[in-house]
């Protein structure tokens, strides 16, 4: 056991080893594009370093923009799923809340999140809470669908086993409906912030003053393509990091197997 | 404690009529085994009578009554694996107890007792996952004994039981039945359990399945299977069948 997870580890970071290397071979050895529209790892890691505490040329430090996106995407994301699970939750246990939110919801839901940047500049101006909105709505979608799928998932059996036993419908759901449908639930977070992630740096390249997508975006008008992948690493980084965070969480509460 | 009289009860599936105008009883303190060639309708019975399917015609009641899950207390031991993937093998047991609000001291005593009957002490904590099929079905026989119900409903519970752990099951039902009177309905292909442990045994034919035989069986307790009585008996049963 012990053996295959160093094997594992090994494996993954060579993998990235190997990326950072041809990276470097393409930039610095071959120099196939221009240093300056294509900076090599050092140079990207000189950046990051120096944007942790300059403020040019997009006003901020990496680590202001940073709390500034954060900020955004966790108030959209954390509305969207304390809103989009329960809802969800809701809708696949009762047909009546079905029948009420199901056709507003597949109207709304073919609309790509970053569809409703202008009208809630429109409404918000370009503040967090038209930030948030737009992250809320990219959020709340997935965790309405897997919620929902996963409660109509309740494998039948079980739902008759709480009745015979004599379980009030809300007991059930309580009892059987939520439980089996937590990995299904928890698939959806997930989802739900990958969205909320890539909504933030497309809302912030639109309409912000601060943030990583608005650093990016500055970035570019002045040609700095070395601070574009700063904010790009750090995204990808902080990405990975609350993925981390929620499936540490995921292996706490979701519970035995998935079958039988 | 519980009576059940089944009045006309007629259930089709679309225009597959599975049971066609059926009646009886099963008295109070019966301990009554139905056997039936497969697909008759016994588990459609079974699952009317806890009212998951809705029947077509007739009436199923408990003491002279609609039945009704919160104030019957029924326990449904079902022919399909139905332990929960997310609960340990002791929450499992403990899901129908807690249901009813067992008292805790009382949860902790029955969980002991049952989960010794069936053999799983040692692997209380574990998940279904990680159990084979026979210990899946012990968890589901646990967590209805648990309950103390005064209807027992059982369907085919022990099909999947190697043979020790079945004669000790059948001795242990034998013994509940006895010191519970407790309303036993246990549906089973296997007709020399059916002599072995029933008080009363039923035997239905094919579709539409009708009564075919309804009699007391008059063996006394503890039975013998090679006794000449009960090679007799088992004779009888198995030429009532003869579906095949
Ligand atoms: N939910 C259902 N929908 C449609 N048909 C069904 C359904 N349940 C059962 N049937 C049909 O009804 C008939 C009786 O099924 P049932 O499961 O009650 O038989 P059974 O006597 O329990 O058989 P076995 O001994 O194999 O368990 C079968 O022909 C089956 O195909
Ligand atoms: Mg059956």
């Amino acid at each position: 056991m012990k053996e295959k997870k160093l094997k594992y580890t090994l494996i993954s970071t060579a993998s990235v080893f190997c990326f950072l290397l041809i990276w470097y071979l393409i930039a610095d050895v071959f120099k196939v594009f221009p240093s300056s529209t294509f900076p090599s790892p050092f140079k990207v890691a000189t950046a990051f370093v120096r944007k942790l505490t300059v403020t040019t040329p997009d006003g901020g430090t990496l680590g202001k923009h940073l709390i500034a996106s954060l900020k955004v995407v966790l108030l959209g994301y954390l509305l969207g799923i304390v809103i989009g699970v329960p809802l969800g939750i809701l809708m696949g246990w009762y047909r009546r809340v079905d029948l009420i939110v199901k056709p507003l919801f597949d109207l709304i839901r073919p609309i790509p999140p970053v569809g409703w940047i202008p009208l809630m500049i429109l409404w918000l101006g370009i503040g967090i809470q038209a930030k948030a909105t737009v992250i809320f709505v990219s959020a709340v979608t997935p965790a309405i669908i897997n919620a929902y799928t996963g409660i109509k998932q309740t494998n039948p059996v079980h739902i008759w086993v709480a009745r015979t036993f004599g379980a009030s419908n809300f007991e059930t759901l309580l009892k059987v409906g939520i439980p089996s449908a937590l990995p299904m639930i928890f698939a959806g977070l997930k989802v739900s912030l990958g969205a909320s992630w890539m909504a933030l740096v497309a809302a912030e390249m639109l309409a912000s003053t601060e943030g990583l997508g608005y650093m990016i975006q500055m970035n570019r008008m002045v040609g700095k393509a070395d601070n574009i992948m700063v904010g790009m690493i750090t995204i990808g980084l902080v990405g990975a990091l609350l993925t981390y965070i929620l499936e540490t969480l995921e292996k706490k509460l979701v519970k035995g197997g998935r079958n039988k | 404690m519980s009576k059940v009289e089944v009045n006309h009860l007629t259930k089709s599936f679309g225009s597959l009529k599975v049971l066609d105008d059926i009646s009886f009883q099963v008295n109070d303190g019966d301990f009554l085994c139905i056997v039936g060639p497969t697909g008759c309708g016994k588990t459609t019975f079974l699952n009317s009578l806890v009212k998951l399917y809705d029947i077509d015609d007739g009436e199923i009641l408990i003491n002279g009554e609609e039945v009704d899950l919160n104030k019957h207390s029924i326990a449904y031991i079902m022919q399909e694996y139905s332990t929960m993937s997310w609960l340990t093998v002791k929450e499992n047991i403990q899901f129908g107890m807690k249901v009813r609000k067992f008292s805790k001291e009382k949860l902790n005593r029955k969980t002991e007792e049952v989960l010794k009957m069936v053999g799983l002490e040692k692997f209380a904590d574990y998940y279904p996952e990680q159990l084979s099929a026979s210990m899946l079905q012990r968890v589901s026989i646990a967590r209805a004994f648990a309950v103390e119900p005064d209807l027992l409903l059982m369907d085919e519970p022990y099909g999947q039981l190697d043979l020790e752990l079945r004669f000790r099951l059948e001795d242990e039902l034998i013994r509940i039945w006895q010191e519970t009177k407790t309303t036993i309905v246990f549906i089973t292909h296997n007709i020399e359990e059916a002599v072995y442990m029933s008080q009363r045994i039923m035997v239905l034919t094919n579709k539409p399945t009708k009564v075919k035989e309804d009699f007391v069986n008059p063996l006394p307790l503890p039975r013998n299977v090679t006794e000449e009585k009960f090679i007799e008996m088992r004779n009888k049963v198995t030429n009532l069948i003869k579906w095949w």
